[in-house]
């Protein structure tokens, strides 16, 4: 296999000068001492992808992502270090650019495509290709000033992937048209990858670069945490943003022996609203010997418990629950009023209580986020004492009796098969 | 050479540039194209009647009833050229700053896009000069070709000073804000509206120290007189050219690097 993207030693620094008159100084003062603090953005960053491989890039906002990415693309220079890119390296960093509103969709495909470095031959061979892909219909000959954004995006997008490059960087940030046409575009990056295409991919979802890659950096701070295979990286990265500590090289331990809970896990992007008639004091998750955990196997008990204290006597108290994944898809919510069971409704000022809500854990692996809350039904519109958002974070960790593979939720499946008779008089016909 | 040959590659996208640019000026325009020629054609008379006529503006030496305004004209539609490619050339990086930061393209095509419209342009406004001196029957005959050479040295002289400008303009802004002044003087420091004859003889050595002012000289020599200009005092601006081309292509190809960086 040979080498596509050749990164050695590679790293960026800023120059950051004190006053607007250090740079001239530094600039007009020969053999004088440097005048600037360096900030480095990206250093020490030490990769060779081969022609093919697809390579994913996580990290939280700030670690060097799209530097690396503009110095591969080219855009921007190394400070030091060697990149070296083979081929023809189409970047997806921002659509649309060299886009003139006053022109037809037509003459700013052959523009657009002439810049990206493609002959007006090519670009007028694939025109019919980008017409077709954008499928923006009648539009084409229309000024793009009258385009909505997402008819824009079509196109852009259409332009910038008419000839399969030898290197895509794709930055995920771009959210590209309505959910159809996004498929699309994955389709097409797919496709790409099929036909020998590098890829490189910038994304804070971890579940796609676990699908679409190979192998995963991780920046963190402008260096390499991280770099292997794109599932251990991820969930390396998944685990350190969680819990913000420092990054350690062991991977999340999933043995049956290892300790449920993983203190790195934690939300820290808890948001808690309320009338402060109530104050829920703590949340915690719990297995069912009643030991504290935030780690779970499939059909593993999960105890969501909470501690509130009545600041002010409420009645009609109904105690809630939700569990939602990281984009905010509700999962799985109930309250104490759904529960069979007999409740306290009624509480006095002062009064402290436990709650306990236990469920099986049918939840598919991955994150997920929980929210509590003490709710007053007693008025015409229930409204909230207290209620916390996000409060904590679980994982579910796929073992041998995890029966999903894709989706949240997983529900225990046997799988049958039998040799099929033409006699057997159930079959359907 | 891998300069010149990127610059071929793109040069789909340098000829569109200079056509959009083009067309962009005059969309929506009733009368579209027809004010690219209305617009020197203007100047012209303005200058002839309001100089010429109006102001009985007489060149000391040479006689004639547009004598003044062929001189007028010689000077100030090259001056324009100069005046637009360095103009131009020092915002260049700045005015593209969205493409070059997130665009991988060789950077100097900017510069010879910036050279193509200002080229075009002044093509258009010479034309039309051209015309004027036909058909008012001051054509100097073969040795107008001669202009070509001196466009030359003097498109050279503006792009080495232009680049360079621009390179130093994304580093310090205070470079184009200053150079803005700079042609402003350097403007009426060239005789271009009065002739260098009405100068005191204290200055006019000083005058020769100015490359516009000797090539300003060749453009009217050509013109109006109908001579060969001098082309041993065209010689200094030559080395000139070469050393400010030098000059701004390596200032450019050292900061390039740091030049989008800084955008």
């Amino acid at each position: 296999m040979t080498s596509s993207v050749t990164l050695a030693n590679v790293g960026k620094v800023y120059r950051m000068y004190a006053t607007r008159w250090a740079r001239l100084a530094e600039w007009l003062v020969p053999f004088g001492k440097p005048r600037h603090e360096p900030k480095w953005v990206l250093r020490g960053v030490d990769c060779t992808i081969a022609a093919g491989e697809a390579v994913g890039i996580v990290g939280v906002n700030g670690a060097g992502k799209s530097t690396l990415l503009k110095i591969i693309a080219g855009t921007t220079q190394p400070s030091e270090g060697v990149a070296r890119v083979e081929g023809r390296v189409a970047a997806l960093l921002e659509l649309g650019i060299g886009f003139h509103p006053e022109f037809t969709g037509r003459q700013n495909v052959l523009m657009a495509g002439q810049l990206l470095g493609l002959s007006t031959d090519t670009v007028r061979a694939a025109m019919p290709a980008i017409e077709q892909f954008a499928d923006i219909g009648d539009y084409v000959d229309q000024p793009v000033r009258i385009y909505s954004s997402g008819m824009q995006m079509r196109l852009a997008f259409s332009v910038a992937t008419a000839v399969q490059p030898d290197v895509l960087i794709v930055d995920e940030a771009l959210a590209v048209g309505d959910a159809a046409f996004q498929r699309k575009c994955f389709r097409r990056i797919e496709e790409f990858r099929a036909g020998g295409t590098t890829l490189l991919f910038v994304s804070h979802d971890t579940e796609s670069v676990k699908k679409l890659c190979d192998r995963a950096i991780y920046l963190h701070q402008g260096t390499v945490a991280a770099l292997g295979p794109a599932k251990s990286v991820c969930d390396l990265y998944e685990r350190s943003i969680f819990g913000g500590g420092a990054v350690s090289g062991a991977a999340a331990a999933a043995t049956p022996a290892a300790p449920a809970l993983d203190p790195s896990l934690s939300a820290d992007c808890e948001v808690s609203y309320g009338d402060q008639r109530a104050t829920i004091e703590a949340i915690w998750l719990e297995d069912e010997r009643g030991n504290s955990a935030n780690l779970f196997g499939s059909q593993d008990t999960i105890a969501v418990r909470y501690r509130v204290r009545f600041n002010a006597a409420v009645s009609g108290v109904v105690f809630a629950f939700l569990i939602k994944t990281r984009e905010g898809i509700a999962v799985f919510g109930t309250d104490s009023a759904a529960l069979p069971g007999r409740s306290q409704h009624d509480f006095a000022a002062a009064e402290v209580v436990e709650v306990r809500f236990a469920m099986k854990n049918n939840f598919a692996p991955g994150t997920y986020y929980v929210n509590c809350g003490v709710r007053d039904d007693s008025g015409e519109t229930p409204v909230f004492p207290h209620r916390r958002v996000d409060a904590l974070v679980f994982r579910v960790r796929s073992d041998p009796a995890t029966a999903a593979k894709v989706g949240l939720v997983n529900s225990p499946t046997v799988f049958e098969i039998q040799p099929c008779t033409t006699s057997s008089p159930s079959a359907p016909r | 050479m891998g300069h010149l040959r990127s610059i071929w590659a793109y040069r789909g996208f340098i000829l569109g540039s200079a056509k959009r640019e083009f067309q962009v000026r005059y969309r929506n325009s009733l009368l579209g194209a027809a004010w690219t020629v209305l617009n020197p054609l203007a100047m012209i008379l303005v200058y002839t009647l309001i100089f010429s006529q109006v102001m009985r503006a007489r060149l000391p030496a040479a006689g004639g009833q547009f004598a003044y305004s062929i001189y007028l004209c010689a000077g100030i539609l090259t001056w324009s050229l100069f005046a637009e490619i360095v103009g131009r050339a020092q915002n260049v990086f700045l005015e593209h700053a969205n493409l070059l930061k997130k665009l991988n393209f060789p950077r100097s095509c900017l510069p010879v896009l910036v050279v193509v419209n200002a080229s075009i342009n002044f093509a258009i406004a010479f034309g039309l000069f051209t015309v004027f001196l036909v058909v008012t029957g001051n054509f100097p005959g073969w040795c107008y070709f001669a202009v070509v050479p001196v466009l030359l040295l003097q498109i050279a002289f503006a792009i080495g000073l232009g680049v360079a400008l621009g390179t130093l303009n994304v580093f310090f802004r205070d470079v184009g804000q200053f150079f803005t002044i700079v042609l402003q003087f350097w403007f009426w420091l060239t005789p271009i509206v009065y002739s260098p004859s009405i100068l005191p003889e204290a200055i006019r050595p000083w005058v020769d120290l100015n490359p516009m002012a000797r090539l300003t000289a060749a453009h009217q020599d050509i013109l109006l007189a109908g001579t060969l200009p001098d082309w041993l005092s065209l010689w200094p601006v030559a080395v000139l050219d070469l050393v400010l081309l030098a000059a701004g292509f390596l200032l450019f190809r050292r900061h390039s690097g740091a030049l989008v960086d800084e955008l």
